[in-house]
């Protein structure tokens, strides 16, 4: 597992590359709130387009971090671009509150809007 | 008749929920499963293991068994551990349910393992353990 950040504007972007489970996910969580501490951003993208891996601790994850940046008046979009993660996504009804895009572009441009 | 079976012992260290998904998505590899299906059957013992790890044994140490059987085109999962059982099953595979407090578990792990999976049976005493039998049979979507 790697997480790679990158900041634009006031969005903070999260790649995640390899396995998302239970073992990894507290170290994930950590780095990321001190990560949106530190860069006082807004917005986060989560980019699952390369993770190959992800169980319900992914879902603890995104909703955790959907509370922390909506209470700060940001948004939260995932970039998801595989079939398996999707299928985990869904099956949590997250969709319905979290916008999801394919790519990180597509991301952006819904993350300035309004 | 094709038939196999295998096991596998660990300690409930969370660094082990990685090589159980890869050592059992290798054992399942003869059956020429789709990417799909070795994907479901990753994830629902992903979660079966990590449930051990956190509620069985509370981050305690302690050993958890997985004994994976096939028989034909159909494959048996079963999880177990010896750590505080469930008092209440039913409650506990509730979509949501969660005897976490913090917030950061979604209570998804048994929706999952229902969903992914074509059948799945919950044996549980408290103060004794818990075993989870999944069940699903391969090559559906070939017919």
């Amino acid at each position: 597992m790697q997480i790679i950040f990158q900041t634009q504007d006031k969005t903070l972007i999260v790649k995640i590359t390899g396995e998302l489970d239970h073992h990894v996910v507290r170290e994930i969580k950590d780095r990321i709130d001190k990560k949106i501490a530190s860069t006082k951003a807004k917005n986060l993208i989560f980019d699952f387009s390369s993770l190959s891996f992800m169980d319900s601790s992914g879902i603890g994850l995104i909703v955790g971090r959907y509370k922390l940046v909506t209470s700060l008046e940001g948004k939260i979009i995932i970039v998801s671009s595989t079939k398996t993660i999707d299928r985990i996504i869904n099956l949590a009804g997250i969709k319905k509150i979290i916008k999801t895009t394919t790519s990180v572009d597509e991301a952006l441009k819904c993350a300035k809007e309004g | 008749m094709r038939e196999n079976e295998a096991k596998i012992e660990i300690i409930s260290k969370s660094e082990n929920e990685a090589f159980v998904r890869a050592a059992v998505s290798a054992f399942f590899m003869q059956l020429d499963p789709t990417i799909e299906e070795i994907s479901d059957i990753k994830t629902a013992v992903s979660e079966a293991v990590t449930n051990s790890i956190v509620h069985g044994y509370a981050e305690k140490k302690g050993k958890i068994y997985i004994d994976l059987y096939i028989k034909d085109d159909k494959i048996k999962i079963v999880v177990k551990d010896n750590g505080c059982g469930i008092l209440n099953v039913k409650e506990a595979m509730q979509p949501l349910f969660t005897t976490n407090t913090d917030g950061e578990r979604s209570g998804m792990g048994f929706t999952v393992m229902e969903t992914f999976m074509d059948n799945i049976s919950v044996h549980s005493i408290v103060d004794v353990g818990t075993k989870v039998t999944m069940e699903k049979t391969l090559g559906k979507n070939m017919l």
